[in-house]
């Protein structure tokens, strides 16, 4: 609550719609005991005052009635009624959207066809025909502002509670013994109502609107008693003449109903754990590059060059390093794995290469990454975008979300092709179903027409393999592309990977967790841990000779299968976080063989016989130690 | 030795396309008729890719889907899905992800006194030295318990949810991919735990994986499921060494293996069938190499192949 | 694509025959006798009695209900008294009217919306999205009606720039040149808040899809950003865009009625405030049907075009 007081507090313009609300909400809590003049006393001589007149301020309307004090009086009813409409359509509207999502099937739909009934209609003839069959008046209006209300609150709080009933905690709650009643009221509904409070928030300003709308054409508040609806309404006959009267109160709705969206936006922004991740920002066409030393020299060796690359995410005051120094470089052809468990930093490293890495929050800190001779860090966006696909492609792990739901696979390919290469259309389309046979996908003459959701995940990764083949790259990198993949799948899709890059000689840097994946397709490997690469060697050095604790132990743990029923190896405690990393060896709060010179300082990497490993005590020692 | 759980022709149709009133167009059969038996102490693993059925099987045994037809049977007594409190006190659940199974909005200890309260009506008391013992029975600092579920770690997380599905005090447990949402550093952590757990506390597993070489290596006997039927049942150590049904010896020969070259295991599609529109006979057939006439007409049933082995397959593999 | 328009048409028969449901039974909640409650002032013995033979009101809900939805599908919406006329009549007169100022509104705050929206979108936090952002929160807080009246003294009284009111110059007008002249600020009126509304969704459903994995694809494939933005981005926020113009059409339709009162524009909205000061209940009942109807058509629309534009959705 504290924390949601702050975050609304340092939104600026919340703050200020906040304190212009409140003193609006105050003077009209205070009018009874204000020294105001009766607002319903008519004095025909006195009419059509201008403001600024003498015993009133605001002048006076065609009645000779004082301005000011009907226009607070007025203020005091309309927020009273838009605040009373708001309400009722929040509890109303809640209740029926909570019990419909929480129980689903045919409550849910027959609750839900009535909902969209009543949606049906253009919201303002429902509040109509109400106030048509009740007769106008302040009371029908509000019943008719509320009734209409209902259904937007029940449709969007269905949305939120067939989300949450889903959840695997109701379903924990039930095994619990929890009954519905208890779980709708204390699993579902602390879970709802934020939800509930934005929506309010968002819409009373809407209602207080809309009251006032009822009364401004007559079939609100009644005379002599006046909202600011219906105050405008009488003015609207002198607008011309004396426009004042027509302007105070529809100003002062202006400025309700102004710091009401105002405070609201800034409700709903505090409320919503998204935005206060920062998670709903949008990430620009290439991160964010603020080295802060001197990058450094090339050219660099090799097909990709990464040179002691920086990688971080700033939220708010916390930096996370999630890539930290990492020296890798590719060769022509060859297949590099690099592997490391979640928050390693692994793809982080591979995204910051053609600068894919989300921004915001990401910024790239240093280093260099070197293709052809030039700096890619830093690069303009045009170099980055000319580069992109056609000499370095990418393919990502969910084969599901990475392919343009809308799109026909074909189209995505020939794109990939066209916005490097001028290419036409039928051309294009041949050369779309001959990388889809490419990529051994059976019958691409009609696949190519298809659309990703048609296809099984196996297909959809063939075709996304099929896109990174679309201009012959130098390199691919691929971000654990088999991770989404049922083990059949990933076992086909390996191999194709494999054949691939033997008949177009296409270098892969493979981002993985797994060890056997590697063991398979790569020629040298990198082991990542904390972002940092803790070793790096051929594949069979490594998997035969680990020099690193961690490499070692990571091995240990995974099962391997036809080995039977055992205990398994298990590194103690946790990852590290990368907001708060030890200053010397991240593994070593996990590590057995740790020593107290082991957490002093950054370690270096020690290299030698073609292995690097960042270890003061290596499980094995590298063959002739190169001086560094 | 008795038996735990006993499963009867259990199986589960979704209807596809229900209008408002009247029957559903289409059905789509999640599990078709399933019939196993878990004996008391044992740990059974259940296999299979997605989409295969397993955890529709593992939502019914908890009481959480109705089955279509068939019926469970717990330690002997028919589960009674009208009272939860009660099935609740003989098996628990623990969910895949962590997270997403402890609501943000209550304090770890909230979460733990749940079942405690619920199913078996501990006062205040009671119920703080319960929790004290089981925290401590999973490895889990006593500091954590008022804190809320989004300062958690997968690994930590998953322990609270075995802690919860321990406060129960039920005697078997279905583990639905309790390690697939971990690192494999952490994975090791949590399977060692539940081991130990189960000799603890004279536990029943259940454990549910798409990884065979966690199945294998935490189970006495694996299940291997296929379009929601069960394929092949047999001893750990055994099944996937000796695989009788082809698709056992397809997924055995697809995970990736230190030292062995890659090669793309002998299967001719990837594709399931059309579950609105399941073939006749061994929906395996279409991607099976020994597929004959016979398996394009005939389902085939579960039959007893060699000592402790069962496979549903007309050509079945050699032993 | 035929079969799927087939389909929502006939799910729309369900949806109809229930607003009539709900505005029959709004319209029974009303107090006392029903005849002299229709007829109000102009009850007279001989108007009673016809409009009891016409409505049978003497006879249950139920039947008094299939009567009138029986002699509504005839065309016969019944008989308005304060004008003396049929309401049918009336009421497609009107309509007409209306549709000319909420279509254009409504043409104006998609465009103006969308494109607001996917810049807000693009440019977050830069120069662009702050002063869209501070745009969109005045159109949304200021009420239509008092935007109108302003614009009114603004632009018709202080600057003779537009005509103050109506559809038509009394004299010498009529042609398309001279509604065009009278439409502008009416039609302004109206959109400023749904454009400000489709605006602000249109930014968080581009903000929701620029964060989504093909729209990474997309830039490592090398697509130019400006067409990373206007093709593979605009086109997935639509999915979500175009259910939202769908209910900010009837909020147009809704806003229309203060627009036709500030501007004297001769509408159905107009029409129905009046209908219900002058308790000309038959009007009030045949207008929100008709306007109710068109509507639940214009959606059906609306989710033809979004089947169009996602192939998901089954057709």
């Amino acid at each position: 609550m504290t924390q949601f007081i702050k975050l609304l507090a340092r939104n600026q313009l919340a703050l200020a719609g906040g304190i212009i609300l409140s003193i609006v909400v105050l003077v009209s809590i205070l009018v009874p005991i204000l020294p105001l003049q009766p607002p319903d006393v008519t004095n025909t001589a006195d009419r059509f005052m201008a403001p600024f007149s003498e015993g009133h301020w605001l002048g006076t309307d065609h009645l000779g009635r004082d301005l000011l004090s009907r226009l607070l009086w007025g203020t005091r009813l309309s927020l009273a009624v838009g605040a009373a409409a708001a309400i009722v359509a929040a509890v109303i509207g809640s209740a029926i959207g909570i019990v419909a999502g929480y129980f689903g099937g045919t409550t849910d739909n027959v609750i839900m066809r009535g909902v969209d009934m009543l949606m049906a209609f253009p919201y303002i003839l429902l509040a109509l025909a109400i106030v048509a069959a009740l007769g106008p008046g302040l009371m029908n209006a509000l019943i008719a502002v509320a009734a209409v209300n209902i259904p937007f609150f029940a449709r969007n709080i269905r949305g939120i509670t067939v989300g949450i009933a889903h959840k695997e905690f109701v379903d924990a709650a039930k095994l619990a013994g929890k009954g519905h009643l208890t779980i709708l009221t204390t699993e579902i509904l602390p879970n709802v109502v934020p939800v509930i409070v934005i929506a309010m928030s968002t819409t009373i300003g809407w209602m207080i609107l809309e009251t006032a709308g009822l009364s401004f054409l007559g079939l609100g508040s009644q005379p002599p008693q006046a909202d600011l609806g219906s105050m405008l309404g009488e003015a609207r006959s002198a607008l011309i003449t004396n426009p004042h009267t027509s302007v105070v109160p529809g100003l002062m709705i202006f400025i309700i109903v102004m710091s009401i969206n105002l405070l609201g936006d800034g409700v709903r922004d505090a409320l919503d754990p998204r935005l206060r991740s920062g998670a709903l920002s949008r990430p620009k066409p290439t991160t964010t590059v603020a080295r802060q030393s001197s990058p450094p020299h090339g050219p660099g060796e090799g097909v990709l060059d990464i040179r002691e690359l920086e990688t971080q995410f700033h939220v708010g005051k916390r930096v996370f390093k999630a890539v930290n120094q990492v020296s890798l470089n590719i060769e022509p052809g060859e297949c590099l794995g690099v592997i490391g468990e979640s928050g390693s930093g692994k793809s982080v490293t591979a995204l910051s290469v053609m600068g894919l890495v989300a921004s915001p929050p990401g910024v790239i800190t240093g280093g260099a990454v070197f293709h052809g001779g030039q700096d890619l860090v830093g690069a303009r966006y045009s170099t980055l975008r000319r580069l992109r696909g056609d000499k370095v492609a990418y393919i990502f792990q969910d084969p599901l979300s990475t392919l343009h739901p809308l799109i026909r696979v074909g189209e995505q390919l020939a794109e990939a092709i066209r916005v490097h290469h001028p290419v036409g259309k039928a051309e294009l389309r041949q050369r779309a179903i001959d990388l889809l046979n490419d990529v051994r996908i059976p019958n691409a003459e009609s696949r190519v027409d298809s659309y990703p959701h048609e296809m099984s995940g196996g297909m959809r990764q063939r075709v996304a393999i099929a896109m990174a083949l679309a201009n012959e790259p130098e390199v691919i990198i691929a971000d654990e592309p088999t991770t989404a993949l049922d083990v059949t799948v990933q076992a086909q899709v390996l191999s194709l990977l494999d054949d691939l890059r033997r008949e177009h000689n296409v270098a892969i840097m493979f981002i993985t967790h797994d060890f056997g994946v590697v063991a398979q397709l790569c020629d040298r490997v990198a082991v990542m841990y904390g972002g940092q690469i803790v070793e790096q060697g051929t594949t069979d050095d490594i998997l035969a000779n680990p020099a690193h604790p961690y490499t070692r132990k990571l091995m240990e743990c995974v099962p391997e299968l036809g080995a039977g029923r055992r205990e398994l190896a298990a590194i103690p405690g946790l990852p590290p976080a990368v907001d708060d990393l030890p200053p010397g060896c991240a593994f070593a709060p996990r590590c057995h063989k740790a020593q107290a010179e082991c957490t002093k300082a950054p370690i270096e990497m020690t290299r030698g016989g073609g292995r690097a490993v960042r270890c003061l005590y290596p499980e094995t020692k590298l063959v002739e130690e190169e001086p560094a | 030795m008795s038996l735990a759980l006993q499963l009867d022709d259990l199986s589960k149709t979704f209807p596809v396309g229900k209008p408002l009133f009247g029957p559903a167009k289409a059905h789509v059969r999640a599990v078709r008729p399933v019939t196993l038996q878990v004996e008391t102490g044992e740990t059974l693993g259940i296999v299979g890719e997605s989409g295969c059925g397993k955890s529709t099987l593992a939502r019914m045994l908890v009481g959480l889907l109705p089955p279509s037809t068939g019926e469970i049977k717990i330690e002997g007594h028919r589960l009674n899905n009208a009272n939860p409190a009660e099935f609740g006190r003989s098996i628990q659940y623990v969910f895949q992800d962590p997270i997403s199974s402890l609501n943000p909005r209550k304090s770890i200890r909230s979460i733990l006194e749940v079942p405690l309260k619920r199913l078996h009506g501990m006062n205040a008391e009671a119920r703080r030295a319960r929790i004290s013992e089981i925290f401590a029975s999973v490895n889990l600092r006593e500091e954590f318990l008022e804190r809320y579920p989004h300062e958690f770690s997968g690994g930590q997380a998953q322990r609270i949810g075995i802690a919860r599905a321990l406060a129960a005090n039920a005697r078997i447990m279905v583990l639905d991919e309790p390690v697939s949402a971990l690192d494999v550093s952490v994975q090791a952590q949590v399977l060692n735990l539940l081991a130990r757990l189960k000799g603890e506390f004279g536990l029943t597993y259940l454990f549910i994986s798409h990884d065979l070489a966690v199945v294998e290596a935490v189970s006495d006997r694996v299940a291997v499921m296929y379009f929601g039927a069960v394929v092949e049942v047999g001893k750990a150590e055994k099944i996937f060494a000796a695989p009788r049904h082809p698709y056992t010896n397809l997924l055995a020969g697809s995970a990736p293996v230190v030292g062995r070259p890659l090669t793309p295991p002998e299967a001719k599609g990837t594709e399931l069938p059309d579950p609105l529109n399941p073939p006749p006979g061994c929906p395996f057939a279409p991607r099976c190499p020994k597929a004959t006439e016979i398996c394009r007409d005939v389902d085939p049933p579960l039959e007893q192949m060699g000592e402790d082995q069962f496979a549903a397959c007309h050509h079945p593999l050699d032993a | 694509m035929g079969g799927y328009i087939v389909k929502r048409l006939l799910s729309a028969i369900p949806v109809l025959l229930g607003i009539t449901v709900i505005v029959f039974l709004i319209m029974a909640l009303i107090p006392g006798d029903p005849a002299t409650a229709i007829l109000g002032s102009y009850a007279t013995p001989e108007n009673v009695e016809k409009i009891n033979r016409d409505l049978g009101l003497d006879k249950p809900l139920v039947a008094r209900y299939f009567i009138w939805l029986g002699n509504m599908l005839t065309g016969d919406f019944g008989r308005s008294f304060s004008l003396n006329r049929p309401v049918i009549d009336e009421v497609l007169e009107r309509f007409g009217a209306t549709l000319v100022l909420a279509g254009t509104a409504f043409i104006i705050c998609t465009i103006f919306g969308i494109i607001a929206g996917v810049i807000s979108a693009a440019r977050q936090y830069g120069l662009a999205d702050k002063a869209i952002t501070f745009a969109v929160l005045i159109g949304i807080s200021i009420p239509s009606f008092f935007l109108g009246m302003m614009m009114i003294l603004a632009f018709a009284v202080e600057r003779r720039w537009f005509p103050v009111s109506g559809m038509y110059a009394i004299y010498g007008g009529g042609d398309l040149a001279d509604l065009a002249w009278h439409l502008v600020m009416p039609a302004i009126a109206l959109a400023v808040v749904a454009t400000g509304v489709i605006a602000r969704l249109s930014r968080s459903a581009m903000l929701e899809v620029l964060r989504q994995d093909y729209i990474r694809t997309a830039r490592a494939k090398g697509v130019h950003e400006r067409r990373v933005i206007w093709t593979h981005a605009l086109k997935a926020a639509m999915v979500s865009i175009i259910p939202v113009l769908g209910i900010q059409a009837g909020f147009v339709l809704s806003g229309a009625v203060y627009i036709e009162i500030v501007f004297q524009w001769p509408g159905v909205g107009r029409m129905l405030v009046n209908a219900i000061l002058q308790r000309d209940i038959l009007l009030v009942q045949g207008g929100v049907v008709f306007v109710a109807a068109c509507y639940v058509l214009f959606n059906i629309a609306v989710d033809v075009a979004q089947s169009l534009l996602d192939p998901r959705i089954k057709t």
